[in-house]
This record gives C-alpha cells, structure tokens and sequence, in this order.
C-alpha cells in the first residue's frame, strides 16, 4: 500500500505574524518558517502505518518555493520514502494546490492520501476536501484515529458535537487533527539518511495546472489590538468591578 | 443575487449558528434561501422557516443524508447551486467538511471563515491566526463561503418562508456512517454561550474541572472550554477547545483560569467583550490581553470567586 502525504512550509507556529504597513501582505522577511504542524501529524500516521506494516512506501509532496525542500528533507527524516517538490514561487490557493496533488494521485495512484487539516498560515481547511472530491474519493476530514482494514478504513474524526466514525473504502483522503498521534523528532542518523533520499523537482506546467489566482487579495491589515487592562487585588474586587464597571454579571 | 445557506441543525432542532449566517447572508444582498439536509429533519425545517429575512427552505429528508456526510450533502448542494450565486454556510465542522467539495467540484475557490461583508462583494477573513485580517474578492462566477458566526449577531424571528422539498440526487457512496460519541452536557453549548469559564494545564486533572471549575460555571450558568493542553491531557473532550484551530467563541465574559495565553488560543476568544485572567504568573501572556486580570492561585481564587458570586446574588 502506498500512502501520499502533502506537507506545507508555513511561518513557525510560535511567531506573531505582522502585516506589512503597506498593506499587500503578511511581513515574511526572516521569520522563520517550519512544516505546518498538521502536516507533521499526517507524516508520522503514514509512518506509523509503514511500521506497522501496513503500508509499503511513502511519498511526501510540496507545492512551494525552493526553501520547501526543507520541509521535503524533514519529512523524509520522519520516515517517508521520497519526496516530489512542485515549485511554486507565488501564492497557490487550496483549489491549485488540490489540483497539482490530483495530478500526482492520478500518477503514484496511491492508496491514501493523508493532509493536515489546515494550514496554520492561511487557515483556509479546504485543500483535502478539495482533493478529495476532485479525485471522485471518499474524505474523513478532522481525523483522531485511524484504523486501516483490508481495503477499507475506519476514521473517528472530532466534530463540534465531540467524536463522530466513519467507514470508508480505499483509495480515500483523510486530514490530520490534533490528537491523531504525537509527531516524533527526527534522530540524527534519520536526518542523515534523508540527506541520500531522492525529491524530484516539478513544476505546476508539468502538470497542466494553472496558479492564476481566483480570489483577489484586496488589503491586509493588523486587526485593533485588545489594551491590557487592570490588576484586581481579589475575587471580591473582580466581581465588585465585572458588575458596576463592566456590567456583564 | 440569491444565496443557499447551508443550515447547521440536529434535524430535530436549528442552531443558532444558522441565524447568524442569515444575517452575513443578508448584509451580502438579495435573498437568501436555507437548505435543511438530512434524516427526519422537518422540525429544523419550521424552526429555518421561522427566521425572519429567510424567503425559502429547501428541505431534503432522506435516509443518505443522516449524519450529513460530506460526499452526499455536497451532491445534493451541487445538484441545486445552479440556481444561486453564493452558497454559505456557518462555519461549523459539517461544513468545513462539505463546502470545500462543493467548492472543487464547482471550480471555485471558497473563502472560509468570513468575518465581514463588504460592498462589491469584498469580504474579510482572518489568516496567521487572527493576527492578520484579509480582504478578498472573488473573481469566481459563484462563491462559496463558510461564515464565522460569532462574527454576526442572529437574525431575528418572526418570519413564515414557504418549506419545499428537494431530492437527494443519486451519487457514489463513499462513506457510511459507523457511530457517534457526542457529549452531552446540560451547560450552555460554547458557540451560543453569554459566558464561559475556561480552564488549562494548571487545572492538572479531569477531576480539578469537574469539582473546581464546574462549579463555578454552574454559579454563572456559564458554559466550560478549554486550551489545547488541558484536551490533549485528556481532562476534557475535545469539544470543548477554544482557539485557532478549535471553537472560535466571541461571549459577553470570558474567564480564562490557568491558561498561559498563546497565540493559537487568543485566536478563539480574543473578540470575547469581557476577558477576565486568573493565573498565578504576573509575565503570564493572557494579561496583555484580559481586560481584568487576578494574579492568584487558581484553586484559591476560583472557589472565591464562586462564593463572592453567589453572595451577590442572594443579596
Ligand atoms: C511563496 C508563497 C507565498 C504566499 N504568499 C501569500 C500571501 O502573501 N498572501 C496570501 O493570502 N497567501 C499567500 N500564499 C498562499 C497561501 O499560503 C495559500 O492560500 C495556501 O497555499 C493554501 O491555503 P492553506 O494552506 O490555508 O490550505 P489548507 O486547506 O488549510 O491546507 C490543508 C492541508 O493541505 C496541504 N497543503 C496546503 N498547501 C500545500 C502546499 N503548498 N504544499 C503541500 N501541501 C499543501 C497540507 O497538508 C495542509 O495541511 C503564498 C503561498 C506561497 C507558496
Ligand atoms: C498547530 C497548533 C494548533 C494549536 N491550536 C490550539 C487551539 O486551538 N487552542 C489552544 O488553546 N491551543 C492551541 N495550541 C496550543 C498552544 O500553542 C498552547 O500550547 C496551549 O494553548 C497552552 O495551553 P495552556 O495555556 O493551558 O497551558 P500552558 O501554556 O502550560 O499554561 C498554563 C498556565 O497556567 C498557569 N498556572 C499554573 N499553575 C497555576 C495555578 N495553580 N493557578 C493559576 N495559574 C496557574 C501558568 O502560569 C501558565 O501560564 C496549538 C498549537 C499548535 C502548534
């Protein structure tokens, strides 16, 4: 079985993004960039399932600048098998991104697909789904477990409500929740041997997929901060103030 | 301009999520219409009737669209968006599911999480968790669009729209149903709530949430969430997470107890009216932002507050 795993390099969860004052983007100069955690979460399962013997190969694709390599190279100290690095230097929305991953399906025909479920940067939560119903499969979105049977999975996936199972049969595409598993570290020798892993360079042309954008980012700006406000001195103060002061008890 | 919204319900019951869809809706222009989807649903149908500024509820009552699976209900939307120009939806985990597949099958590309409508048909989205809001406009012949609702304030009652049925179309199935596990709780539901007491790691066990921060809850009639760390402990489900990448909650008073403040989760309350912080570190990052901060040990100040709440109650 064979298991593709989409992985984005995003800004490091830890940093405070800022917009830049002209307004046109997010201010990216030397902030320090990472996989999307999600990713990480959807990379260890395929792991996981390869150990497990479930799965046989593991590849890991990007759709991003040159520097995305990196994310390649973490991901294959992780466990996968091989990496395919599709460069794009301008914004790729989820439906492209989608589009480019369905090219590489039709062409590795693997068995699942695993995606985080949002990407941390842009926050959108689509390009699985997207994924999915371009390739005409079946998705269980938001997954905190994952059972594989003999061509068929069962996924448990957290909802609004709490937990919801689904079955589905493969080939299939699955989004990676918080609580799947717990990412390993990649050990040193691992990071060694990724450095002998092969990723091979792609272009979107290679797939016939255009990056024109369909949403046109107008402006970004920071939102009004919030003011630290005051210290109360006890419970009793707190509540003396949420009353006459704040009027919400 | 005609919109589907895509209703949020238990079949027997709407959510107020769906109201305050209808108000996005609204501010976007012409009318708006509401698709019920799923088992036995006719009492989410009257109630959707109901909300004023709805012209028409589609409801589609069918044995494959209980449990509102994506690959089904994004058929059945497919087979009616002919007749519309945006498709919406709250942003709630069932449609986060369905609306990307409409979206991709449709060849448009949705804009999730619409915090505000503009005019010519601009719309703002947070990105970088929350810390940049985006302006977009689509250059799509239809949008889809999933709505933060504690962004919008619910539309009003008092309307009487026409309910017409709609057939599921026939499709693949590609997934089926196999359980639930849902809470049950007779708290206030997080997205609706006037107020919530939340807890984090330093309330260290299952048992703490339940006989130290429940309490107060209950003195408040508030409803309980949580920081990533205090769900991933397991001291709570997973339901009950508040933050970028869990429930986003804007209420009246929001009591953040033992949570330190990162950034994923100011995400999901920091449009709360009131922000009230207990944690016993000064430097603690949740101060920056709280409008009231108590520099305490919490299994002190919470039993305190508790008390002092319900001696000005009785008083
Ligand atoms: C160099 C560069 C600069 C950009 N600059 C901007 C900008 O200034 N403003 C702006 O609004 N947007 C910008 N973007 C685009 C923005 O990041 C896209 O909207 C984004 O790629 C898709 O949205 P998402 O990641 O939120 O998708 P989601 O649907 O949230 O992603 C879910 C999952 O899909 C997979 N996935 C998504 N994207 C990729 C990818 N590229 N490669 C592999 N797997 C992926 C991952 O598994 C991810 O967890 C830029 C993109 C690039 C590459
Ligand atoms: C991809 C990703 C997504 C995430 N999504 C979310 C999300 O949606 N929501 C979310 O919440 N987090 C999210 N996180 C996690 C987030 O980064 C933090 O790790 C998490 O919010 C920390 O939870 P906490 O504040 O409870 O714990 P900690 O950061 O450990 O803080 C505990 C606080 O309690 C205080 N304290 C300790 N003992 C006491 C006491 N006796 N009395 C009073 N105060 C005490 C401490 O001073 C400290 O400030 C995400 C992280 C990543 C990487």
């Amino acid at each position: 079985m064979k298991i593709l795993v989409a992985v984005k390099m995003v800004t490091d969860p830890n940093v405070k993004v800022r917009a830049l004052t002209d307004g046109t983007g997010p201010d990216l100069a030397s902030v320090k960039m990472a996989m999307n955690p999600f990713d990480e979460i959807a990379v260890e399962e395929a792991v996981r399932l390869k150990e497990a013997g479930l799965a046989t190969e593991i590849v890991a694709v990007s759709i991003g600048p040159a520097k995305a390599s990196d994310t390649l190279r973490t991901a294959l100290a992780m466990g996968a098998d091989r990496g395919i690095l599709i460069r794009a230097d301008q914004a790729v929305e989820p439906l492209a991104v989608a589009k480019l991953l369905r090219a590489v399906a039709d062409e590795e025909a693997p068995d699942l697909v695993l995606t985080g479920k949002q990407a941390i940067d842009d926050d959108s939560n689509q390009t699985g789904q997207m994924l999915a119903a371009l390739l005409g499969w079946g998705q269980a979105t938001f997954a905190s477990r994952v059972k594989l049977g003999d061509g068929t999975l069962e996924v448990t996936r957290e909802v609004d409500g709490g937990l919801q199972t689904i079955g589905l049969s493969l080939p299939a595409v699955v989004t990676a929740d918080l609580r799947l598993n717990e990412p390993r570290y990649a050990s040193l020798p691992n990071i060694m041997k990724a450095k002998k892993k092969p990723i091979a360079e792609k272009s979107p042309a290679d797939y016939g997929v255009s990056l024109e954008p369909r949403l046109r980012v107008i402006r970004v700006e920071e939102p009004p901060t919030r003011q630290a406000g005051i210290k109360v001195g006890s419970a009793a103060e707190l509540v003396q103030r949420l009353h006459n002061e704040a009027g919400v008890l | 301009m005609t919109t589907l919204i895509l209703a949020e319900h238990q079949d027997n019951h709407l959510d107020e999520a769906t109201a305050k869809a209808v108000t996005a809706a609204r501010r976007i222009g012409g009318d708006v219409h509401l698709l019920i989807a799923g088992k036995d649903c006719r009492p989410a149908a009257e109630a959707a009737a109901r909300i004023e500024g709805v012209a028409k509820v589609l409801l589609a009552d069918d044995d494959g669209l209980a449990n509102r699976l994506a690959e089904p209900v994004a058929a059945l939307i497919l087979s009616l968006a002919g007749g519309y120009d945006v498709l919406a939806a709250p942003a709630t985990s069932t449609a986060k599911n369905i609306m990307p597949r409409v979206a991709a099958l449709l060849d448009v590309m949705q804009i999730s999480d619409v915090i505000a409508v503009g005019e010519d048909g601009q719309y703002q989205r947070p990105i970088y968790a929350g810390n940049i809001i985006q302006t977009v406009a689509s250059d799509d012949p239809k949008q889809v669009l999933t709505i933060r609702a504690s962004a919008f304030p619910a539309a009003g009652q008092g309307g009487s729209a026409p309910i017409e049925t709609v057939a599921l179309p026939d499709s693949p199935r590609l997934s089926s149903f196999v359980g639930n596990e849902l809470s049950e709780s007779a708290r206030p539901e997080l997205g609706g709530a006037r107020i919530i007491v939340s807890g984090g790691r330093a309330l260290g066990s299952a048992e703490n949430f339940d006989n130290v921060l429940a309490p107060l809850a209950d003195s408040l009639g508030a409803a309980i969430g949580a920081s990533r760390a205090a769900v991933d402990a397991g001291y709570v489900s997973n339901d009950l997470q508040v933050g970028q990448t869990g429930k986003i909650v804007a209420p009246d008073l929001y009591i953040a107890c033992g949570i330190s403040g990162a950034i994923q989760h100011l995400a999901g309350m920091k449009d709360s009216k009131i922000i009230v912080a207990i944690n016993k570190d000064p430097e603690a990052p949740i101060f920056q932002i709280a409008d009231y901060g108590l520099v305490a040990d919490l299994f002190e100040a919470i039993p305190e507050l508790k008390s002092e709440i319900e001696a000005k109650e009785s008083a």
